[in-house]
Order: structure tokens, then C-alpha cells, then sequence
């Protein structure tokens, strides 16, 4: 799989490369802004695009806006954000549009090599990768009544499953069995009344709508 | 012979100061000519219409001169620096303005000095110059009766008898020069401080105008260092630590085959490195986050709140951002509030309410933690009152010993 990289920190890009060809894909181009990242997509059409949220020249949200566009003018490419640090606000901009192929992670993540190269096929194949603490931001914006009426482990689920986990992922990070887990998502849906769907994008999708984060 | 220091330098003021009178002698007699000829011609012609008019005239004229005068006379000679006085923007000249310009400095006050006061304190400078004159002629009184005809001089009685009192007399007065000269040009420096200067309330007005822009500027400059920090942390040793962990994830990754202690110490140092990278994103963030300038205040928080270990209840009500130093301020607060909670008082919650009311920032930050915070102990909370009073706003804690704390400040942020 091809793969673009726009990333300011050429230590950090070199890092990357090696980790994801360690993932089975091929860097394509790598780029040190948004516009020479725009410019690689346009040559490339690469099956994902890593980028990072702060790149000259202002450093603030160039990643974001550039990924955007990226889902504008080529839709259904997959974009995956890293950032030093997660805002809800951008992850909500991100996902207004559509959650499918979308990652949003922070840069120490790439550190555990495994579980990043599976979060980012993940999004590759038209998943969803949010952050731990993107969701912990999301959860903590909907603090208001029907988030009260679940267990704690059920809010445990909830913030795995709006990650972007499947079922077999979420049994394996709370060590119990995937019966068990979905048991608890249909406890969650009846309890939040989010429509029940057997697809694992369309459900993270119904949890992030539910959170607020895509609110198109 | 050796002249004692003491002597020498009350010799050497007495001289300033008489230079200094003798100077002000010309400059404050200056408007006496001419109140002299419009009192001598209005008594002869009785047209008092044209001798009004043109004294007045002249008057009005003389008096900046005399003005810039005075002022080179006092900071030459005595090194007294008279303000001027600070004139009306050319833009912000209005009759409304000039009006209260006017009534503000009240610049006639110079032309009483240079008309009314000057003559009476070139009358003293003179009554000084001449106890000087006379002091000096007194001591040397033995020098030039020596330059009499020998016959005079011998013929003369009072050369044993009266000329050593006049060379005391002249001792004493010469002895007293130094104090009457300084007392005379402090009572003149007062005056013009008082009549050519600036009022002392304009004074006041004009330092407190002064002090509130260069507090702006300092609060700006902490900001501008504190985001140059973080800017040069995120590009730099973040990246950097970043980038160590990830290749040592990837040894672990890539080589299963090593042996399993060498295994372990990568594994640690993996560990470690991660860690590193937690801890300084929580002090970076805590200096000046990006998505605080990108977003404001209410996006930040976000972030903050949900890196706090406790469970945060976070309540924002902002029709509109803030100007920065306001944002930064209330986040500065909210996040020292939220690392006083989780380290020192131990709370199992805490809830974050941020709501503007007219032109005020109202930030409330409250945990159930165990209380007994100080505000006056010289912990954090010292330096969140100061950074606050530098808005002009206001700050409370009230933290019983059992809880539960509460910090509250309301920062101004009119627009």
C-alpha cells in the first residue's frame, strides 16, 4: 500500500518511514508542509496519507485544514492526524465529514510499533482510529444525562468502541470475550437509544455522532 | 595648607547656588519693563485700551521664552528638571479637549510666575548677592585698606577697632552664604516645579498612564516568552524524545532474537522514554497550548480537562473569544487550580465553570479535596493572584480546612 508523509521533523520522518514499511507500506513521497503534501497526493493518489497537525509556516492546525481538503478534493482517501498534543475541536472538524478512514493520534502512539501499524490499517481499510484521549475529550464534553445511566465498564466499551476498535478489539484490550463485549454494546445502544447496526464503522459513527464530534 | 572636604564642598554649593541666583536676576525681571511702561503710559495718555492690549501681547509672547529659559537655568545650574507640559495629540485637538486640557495643566499659572512672582524673587536673589558682596568685602576688608595713602590709613582710628569686627561680620555672613543661597534656590525649584511643571495630579495622571502601559507590555512580553518556549520545546526535544522512543519500539519490534535481557533494557528504556515524553507534553501544555491562540479558551480546556486524573465537570458559557492575555490568564488559572486539586488536596472531583457576564470573565474552578489552601503562603495560588491583578481583576479562594476549595476570578475583557 502506498502511503504519503507530511511531517516538519525530518528525525521523526525518518522514524516513521521505518515503522511503516515495517507495516507492509511503501513511502511514496514525503513532504515537510502542507502544500508539498497536497502536491504528493495529487501526483501520488497515495491508499493513505500521515500527517502532522502542526507544520509551518504558522504551526497551529495546517495538518488538519490540509486534510481536509485532501477528503474534499479526493474522497475516500484515507488521512491519519498525528499531533504532539489532541484537541476534540479538531478531531470534530475532521470528522464531519464522513468517519470512515480517519485516525487521529498522538505522535507517541507510533512508539508502540504494533499497535500503531494495526490503527493505522485500520484506517487504511476505511476504519476509524481516534485517540484514547481525543475520545476521553469527547466523552468528557457529554457529560450530561444518558452517559450517567451507564456502568463504568460500559463507558469503558464506549470509549474503545469510538476509538474505533471492533469487537474483537475491545474483548482484547478489557481481556474478557467478545460475547461479553457485545453484550455490553447492545446494553450501550439501548441505553443511549443509538440504532442498532452490525457494521463496525457505521457503529462508531452512531457512538461519534452521539458524543458530538461529527455534528454534520 | 590642606582645605577640610566639609568646607570645600560647602564652598563649592555656596558657589552654584549664587551663580544660580545671579542667573535667575535678568529672566525674572524680564516682564518688569513692561508692566512698568503700561503703568506710566495709561497714567499719562489714559488710553488704557492700547496699553492693555499690547502688554498683554507681550506678556503672552514672553512667556514660553521666559519659560524655556527658567527650565535651562534650572537643569543647568541646579540640575532640576521642570516637566514640560504634555500637549494635546494634533488629532485629538478639539475645543472639548482644549478645554479640558486647559482646566487640567492651567498654563497661566506660568504667567503668574514670570509677572507677579518673578520680580519678588529677583528682589531676594538680589538681598542674596549682596550679603555675598558684603560677606566678601568684609573679609578682605584688611586687603584693600592696605591700598589706602599711608597717611589715611595711619591717620585712621578705626583701623584697630572697627575693621576687625566688619572682617567678622563678613566671616559670619560668608559662614551663612551656603544655607541662605541652597534655602533660596529650593524655595525658587519648588516654585517652578508648582507653577511650570506639570500639575501633581496631571503628574500622577500621566505616571499611572505610563505604569498601565508598560504592565501591558510586560504581560505581553511573559506571554510572547512562554509561547517561544513551547514553540521551541514542541520542535525541538519533543520531536526528539519522540523520535528515541519510536526507534527504540522498533528494536523491539524488528528483534525478536535478541537476548532477553538485552530485551528488558530496551523494553525499560522504551518505557522510560515514553514517560519522558508524557511528562514534558503535561509542562509544555501547561506554558501556552497552540489550540488555545487557534481556537480559544473553551477548546483548550478540553484537553486540559481531560488530561487531569480526576473527573472534571467542565462548564463553558462564551458568546465570543476573549482577547488573549484574558484566555491565557483564565487558563493559566483553571490549570494550576486543576494540578493544586489532584496533588495537594487529594479531591475525587472537581468542576470548571467559565461564563462571561457583560464585559466580565467569570472563572470558578472547585474541588472536594481536603482544603486549607493559603493564598497568602506563598504556593502557586500567589503567583495565579498576581497574574490575575496584572488584568485588574479580582481573585478568592476560599479553601476551609476539609474542603472544599474553591477559586474564583473574575478577569475584566471588555473589548
Amino acid at each position: 500500500m502506498r502511503a504519503v508523509i507530511a511531517e516538519d521533523s525530518v528525525l521523526l520522518r525518518v522514524g516513521l518511514i521505518k515503522v511503516l514499511e515495517m507495516g507492509g507500506f511503501q513511502v511514496a513521497a514525503e513532504a515537510g508542509d502542507a502544500e508539498g503534501l497536497l502536491a504528493a497526493v495529487e501526483e501520488h493518489r497515495p491508499e493513505l496519507a500521515l500527517i502532522d497537525v502542526r507544520m509551518p509556516p504558522g504551526f497551529t492546525d495546517e495538518g488538519v485544514r490540509a486534510a481536509m481538503e485532501i477528503r474534499r478534493r479526493w474522497p475516500g482517501t484515507p488521512v491519519v492526524l498525528l499531533s504532539q498534543y489532541v484537541e476534540e475541536r479538531y478531531a470534530a472538524d475532521l470528522l464531519s465529514a464522513n468517519t470512515s478512514g480517519v485516525g487521529y493520534l498522538l505522535k507517541q502512539r507510533i512508539a508502540d510499533v504494533a499497535d500503531f501499524v494495526a490503527a493505522v490499517r485500520r484506517v487504511a481499510d476505511g476504519g476509524t482510529a481516534l485517540d484514547p484521549q481525543v475520545v476521553a475529550q469527547l466523552l468528557l464534553r457529554r457529560d450530561s444525562d444518558p452517559l450517567a445511566r451507564l456502568t463504568p465498564r460500559e463507558r469503558e466499551v464506549l470509549g474503545l468502541m469510538a476509538e474505533g476498535r471492533s469487537n474483537a478489539g475491545i474483548a482484547q484490550a478489557l481481556v474478557v470475550s467478545e460475547s461479553a463485549v457485545a453484550k455490553h454494546i447492545n446494553n450501550i445502544f439501548a441505553k443511549l437509544d443509538l440504532p442498532v447496526v452490525d457494521a463496525d464503522h457505521r457503529r462508531v459513527l452512531a457512538v461519534l455522532r452521539f458524543l458530538g464530534a461529527s455534528r454534520a | 595648607m590642606t582645605i577640610p572636604a566639609g568646607v570645600r564642598r560647602s564652598a563649592l554649593r555656596a558657589r552654584r547656588d549664587t551663580g544660580f541666583l545671579a542667573a535667575g536676576v535678568p529672566p525674572h525681571l524680564a516682564l518688569v519693563p513692561v508692566w512698568a511702561w503700561a503703568a506710566t503710559t495709561t497714567a499719562e495718555t489714559g488710553n488704557w485700551l492700547l496699553t492693555v492690549s499690547v502688554s498683554a501681547a507681550l506678556i503672552l509672547l514672553g512667556t514660553p521664552v521666559l519659560t524655556a529659559v527658567q527650565r535651562a537655568r534650572y537643569r543647568a545650574l541646579i540640575g532640576v528638571d521642570v516637566p514640560r507640559l504634555t500637549p494635546i495629540a494634533p488629532e485629538q485637538r478639539t475645543w472639548a479637549s482644549t478645554a479640558r486640557w486647559l482646566a487640567a495643566t492651567r498654563p497661566w499659572r506660568k504667567i503668574g510666575y514670570h509677572l507677579l512672582l518673578g520680580p519678588l524673587l529677583a528682589l531676594l536673589e538680589l538681598l542674596v548677592l549682596v550679603l555675598a558682596a558684603a560677606g566678601l568685602a568684609g573679609v578682605s576688608v584688611y586687603a584693600w585698606t592696605w591700598a589706602l595713602p599711608t597717611g589715611i590709613r595711619q591717620d585712621w582710628f578705626g583701623y584697630l577697632t572697627e575693621l576687625p569686627v566688619y572682617t567678622a561680620a563678613g566671616l559670619l555672613l560668608l559662614c551663612a552664604l551656603p544655607w541662605t543661597a541652597r534655602a533660596v534656590a529650593r524655595a525658587e525649584a519648588r516654585l517652578a516645579l508648582g507653577l511650570l511643571g506639570p500639575s501633581r495630579a496631571q503628574r500622577l495622571q500621566e505616571r499611572v498612564d505610563q505604569l498601565a502601559v508598560s504592565r501591558t507590555d510586560l504581560i505581553e512580553a511573559v506571554d510572547a516568552e512562554r509561547r517561544r518556549i513551547e514553540r521551541d520545546l514542541h520542535d525541538g526535544t519533543q520531536q526528539r524524545l519522540v523520535s528515541l522512543a519510536v526507534n527504540l519500539g522498533l528494536a523491539i519490534a524488528t528483534r525478536p532474537d535478541l537476548p532477553s535481557d538485552a530485551r528488558e533494557v530496551i523494553a525499560r528504556a522504551h518505557l522510560e522514554a515514553k514517560e519522558a515524553i508524557a511528562e514534558l507534553n503535561d509542562l509544555v501544555r501547561g506554558l501556552h497550548p497552540a489550540v488555545l491562540e487557534d481556537r480559544g479558551l473553551d477548546a483548550a480546556l478540553s484537553g486540559l480537562a481531560a488530561r487531569t486524573p480526576l473527573p472534571v465537570r467542565l462548564r463553558v458559557d462564551l458568546e465570543e473569544r476573549v482577547a488573549p492575555k484574558v484566555e491565557s490568564v483564565a487558563y493559566f488559572v483553571i490549570s494550576e487550580a486543576l494540578t493544586n486539586a489532584t496533588k495537594h488536596a487529594n479531591a475525587m472531583r472537581a468542576e470548571v465553570i467559565v461564563r462571561q457576564v457583560g464585559e466580565v470573565l467569570r472563572v470558578r474552578v472547585t474541588d472536594d479535596g481536603l482544603g486549607g489552601a493559603d493564598a497568602a503562603a506563598g504556593t502557586g495560588l500567589t503567583g495565579l493572584a498576581k497574574r490575575v491583578g496584572s488584568l485588574d481583576g479580582a481573585f478568592h479562594v476560599s479553601s476551609p480546612v476539609g474542603g472544599p476549595t474553591t477559586i474564583t476570578a473574575e478577569l475584566p475583557c471588555a473589548r
